[in-house]
């Protein structure tokens, strides 16, 4: 199972990688959310899958899944929205004052 | 003590100049600045007697102990003979100024530069310690920048400027780099305790490279060829500062150098070949060229640069006495460091006082240039003085000092022949006659100076102002320089043994007596010898192209303009400026979308490059678990719906492929024994769609990228290679076993923290940390949302941003 988890993070991030080259912003800011789906299967992939029950004392005898990995993904997690909430509004406004949300046309400053 | 406050007397006066300025606005500023060069010229004359007794005055001052670095002032012949010269001509100069600038000048600036520069120059000729001497050694750069720049209201001293920094602090940082070498190498900064422990320092490696590098220094510093260039456009500065710090003090820093690293590296046949042969052909490329000029402070740059040239390869043909240690036959090159030694001073005695005499004929009559001047003898028989006992001494006429010291240089290259070392018995005879011919030409623009200054007709339509004699006070130092020329002349030996043998001391610290380095100077050695028939050969031959100049003047113009090593370095700097400015904008083109190909493909590089050089790519599936078929249908699922996100032409499939994706990952959670995150999960996509959703309305509809296939080809390519390299690196990461997990102890969470949900322990006991500033980064978020959507520039301010 973790290879096979491994290979779709993978794939996901080759798929954020593609959106985040890409000239529209929206397409960007997909990208990125795909992304953090990606880490966050990653780190717990890597922590390793289904050698436990689930980490609740009381509900389940030991073994316990290793629970350090979720409480990051879980940081991770708050954090991501936050900053993808944020990104989106930060595009509303950049589409209001430039009137484009192409990467291209935005790009470069004239020489100051 | 007292050389201590020779080298901060000077900082002191600069400091203080502002003070006295606004106080004495009657009196020429000129006038207080001149009691600091008069005192310690005085001060350090008191020493002399005790110096050519052999005697050396150290003193240590610590400034950072632990890195070596002392400021130890040191005291000895060598260091005289330069602090002497930059105490004497610079009180002269000073003096020379009062009359020379009005008072309608920026005096202020003028004089703290100049005693800023002072202080440094006495500070590199007084320092032991070697990067004490590199501090001031900069501080003489940026000083003579401020000086050739004093009219910075000229292009062409800007220009002059900027030109003698980059050339002067090029060669000041490689000299860094080669102390540095000598600090590796010897463990130590202090130039006596280098020269003491010689044999470490010189069977290092470093020995060469250090040497090249402080070479390079010298002669940057020192404007030997091909780092010349400079010298001649600093000549935008006042002529008062062209005498001071262009012929007499700043370009005998790289001289002082050699002198003083002599007894390092000096034996050396790299060193002997570098210093001579740089110094034979700046000597002639320098005489060569001055006599082209039709300004004479370009004119006199030339003959500058060349006369350092000659010094310079005196000390280098001096330093194969070091070669073979002390012998009789050894000492007889030594001979040569005491021509440099001696010729030094005689340079900066001559060639301060025919500065002065340009700086009095620009001054009277308002130009330069020698196709406007001629006939002013009658008109400024004073000044005419000047110029001939100056000019003939340059050329190396009796009976005054420049005789001398050219006789001894001859000597000097005659004797270096007969030496059967550094294949030098094979092409040493290059000494003697390429130092003959550039003699010829010395002497020839020796006459121009004369001849078309001073003789011929007058014409005054030509000049700006009247020609007239120039006032008494400014007439004043290059007298008692000319004094000086004459007065070395007749007693030569009194110099000689005062001032230079304690100098040879220095130089040769090995060897055992002084007495043998020390010849008596004569004039006149009762019979005629080789050097005297090549002097009588340069007068003839000199003449005899001066009355021909004219035809064989063309010559100059068989190099092209464009292969001058002004025009080289002219085109190696906009070059360099253009090739960088090309190369920056190229790749800096303000498209965030190549910023993102570059990071990828550095990415991909150095991670797959490192795994593939270490051979590190494994997998070692055995401790996986098994696979439901539930399972695979959701790793199915997310690979559709990302695979489709690509595709999708519309917004709202990519954004509900997006919310297919988050769901995706919430079921995995479940299923991989996560509840809370996969709760957290849930919410978090759902608000997300909804915030997608909800800023819909305001964004505008996906456009069709038309794209070139390359560029499609490309993003393909970058997204595999970054979606494969990190697919090898977490199977090659994966059921990662070496260490056992800490998580173990979090399993106690019910007796350390009284709670039986594991996640939320950590969370909110264990590490709490990350989720207070979790909870700071979201309330962050928040507050700039609400700030972007709320705050907007007012109508009749919308330009804010652009601002």
């Amino acid at each position: 199972m973790e290879s096979l988890m491994i290979v779709l993070v993978g794939i996901l991030v080759a798929v954020a990688t593609y959106l985040i080259l890409s000239r529209s912003v929206i397409r960007v800011i997909v990208g990125t959310a795909i992304l953090s789906h990606a880490v966050h299967l990653l780190l717990l992939t890597v922590g390793g899958l289904k050698k436990g029950s689930v980490p609740l004392l009381g509900q389940a005898a030991a073994p316990f899944t290793d629970a350090l990995p979720q409480a990051l993904i879980l940081t991770a997690i708050v954090i991501s929205f936050a900053v993808t909430a944020f990104l989106l509004v930060l595009a509303y406004r950049m589409y209001l004052m430039n009137g484009t949300d192409d990467l291209e046309e935005l790009g470069g400053s004239s020489d100051e | 003590m007292i050389v201590v406050l020779s080298i901060v007397l000077p900082f002191l006066a600069a400091a203080l100049i502002p003070f006295i300025y606004s106080r004495f606005k009657k009196v020429h500023l000129g006038w207080f600045v001149l009691v600091v060069p008069v005192v310690l010229f005085s001060i350090l004359a008191t020493y002399i007697p005790r110096v050519a007794n052999g005697e050396v005055f150290v003193k240590t001052f610590e400034w950072i102990p632990s890195f070596g670095i002392n400021i130890t002032t040191y005291l000895d012949g060598l260091s005289m003979i330069f602090s002497l010269l930059i105490t004497g001509v610079g009180s002269l100069v000073i003096l020379y100024s009062i009359f020379y600038l009005s008072t309608k000048e920026s005096l202020h600036h003028f004089y703290c530069y100049l005693l800023l520069f002072m202080g440094a120059m006495l500070g590199v000729v007084l320092s032991d310690n070697l990067m004490v001497l590199y501090v001031f050694w900069e501080l003489t750069s940026v000083s003579s920048f401020l000086l050739i720049a004093f009219w910075h209201h000229r292009k062409a001293s800007r220009a002059g400027a900027r030109k003698a920094m980059t050339i002067t602090v090029s060669g000041g940082v490689a000299m860094l780099a080669g102390f540095l070498m000598l600090y590796v190498a010897s463990g130590t900064f202090s130039i006596r305790e280098i020269v003491a422990n010689l044999d470490v320092v010189q069977s290092s490696a470093y020995f060469v490279p250090a040497m090249c590098l402080v070479l390079l220094g010298a002669f940057t510093k020192s404007a030997q060829f091909p780092f010349h260039i400079w010298l001649p456009d600093a000549m935008e500065a006042p002529t008062p500062v062209s005498a001071y710090l262009h012929s007499a003090t700043m370009v005998k820093a790289g001289i002082y150098l050699v002198a003083r690293t002599t007894p390092i590296f000096g034996g050396h046949e790299v060193w002997f070949w570098a210093v001579s042969g740089v110094g034979l052909l700046t000597l002639f490329w320098g005489s060569f060229n001055a006599v082209k000029q039709f300004d004479l402070k370009a004119l006199l740059a030339y003959s500058t640069i060349s006369q350092l040239g000659l010094i310079m390869c005196l000390f280098g043909l001096g330093s194969a006495a070091l070669h073979s240690g002390y012998s009789t036959e050894s000492v007889i090159y030594t001979q040569a460091t005491f021509a440099a030694l001696f010729h030094l001073i005689n340079h900066s005695t001559f060639k301060g006082a025919l500065f002065m005499m340009v700086g009095i004929v620009d001054h009277e009559v308002g130009t330069r240039d020698i196709r406007r001047l001629g006939g002013l003898m009658s008109l400024m028989p004073f000044t005419f003085t000047i110029a001939v006992i100056g000019s003939a001494s340059m050329a190396g006429l009796p009976p005054f000092n420049g005789f001398l010291s050219k006789e001894m240089f001859f000597t000097a290259t005659l004797k270096i022949t007969e030496l059967d070392l550094f294949s030098l018995n094979s092409i040493g005879v290059l000494f003697p006659i390429i130092a003959w011919v550039a003699s010829i030409f010395t002497f020839i623009y020796c006459v121009i100076i004369v001849m078309r200054t001073f003789f011929g007709k007058i014409q005054p339509d030509r000049l700006e102002k009247p020609p007239h004699e120039a006032p008494f006070g400014m007439l004043i130092s290059p007298y008692i320089l000319i004094a000086f020329v004459v007065g070395i002349f007749i007693f030569p030996n009194v110099l000689g043994h005062y001032i230079l043998s304690p100098a040879m001391a220095s130089i040769y610290p090995m060897f055992p007596s002084v007495e043998d380095m020390t010849p008596h100077i004569a004039a006149w050695h009762g019979y005629i010898n080789t050097e005297l028939i090549m002097t009588a050969g340069v007068i003839l031959l000199g003449v005899l192209l001066y009355r021909v100049l004219k035809k064989w003047r063309p010559i100059y113009q068989l190099i092209p303009p464009s292969f001058t090593l002004n025009a080289l370095y002219e085109r190696v700097i906009t070059s360099s400026e253009n090739v960088s400015g090309r190369a920056t904008n190229r790749y800096m083109n303000g498209n965030l979308t190549y910023y993102f190909v570059y990071i990828y493909v550095f990415f991909v590089a150095l991670l797959a490059g490192y795994m593939i050089y270490a051979d590190a790519f494994s997998w070692n599936p055995s401790k996986d678990s098994v696979i439901e078929p539930y399972e695979l249908v959701l790793v199915f699922v997310m690979i559709m719906a990302a695979v489709a996100i690509i595709f999708a032409k519309q917004r709202i499939t990519v954004v509900l492929l997006n919310g297919v994706l988050g769901y995706s990952v919430a079921f995995f959670f479940v299923v991989f024994r996560a509840p809370d995150l996969a709760l957290t999960q849930l919410v978090v996509e759902s608000v997300t769609t909804a915030l997608f959703l909800l800023s819909f309305k305001y964004l505008p509809k996906l456009k069709n990228e038309y794209i070139s296939k390359s560029w499609r080809f490309a993003k393909i390519t970058i997204s595999i290679a970054v979606g494969a390299t990190v697919t090898l690196i977490g199977l090659a990461v994966m059921n990662y076993d070496r260490f056992e997990p800490i998580s173990k102890y979090f399993e106690d969470s019910y007796n350390l923290a009284g709670g039986q949900n594991i996640v939320n322990t950590i969370l909110g006991d264990f590490r709490a940390f990350d989720t207070m500033l979790e909870v700071v980064v979201l309330f962050i978020a928040g507050l700039g949302i609400y700030t972007l959507i709320k705050l907007k520039a007012k109508k009749g301010d919308a330009d804010v941003e652009s601002k």
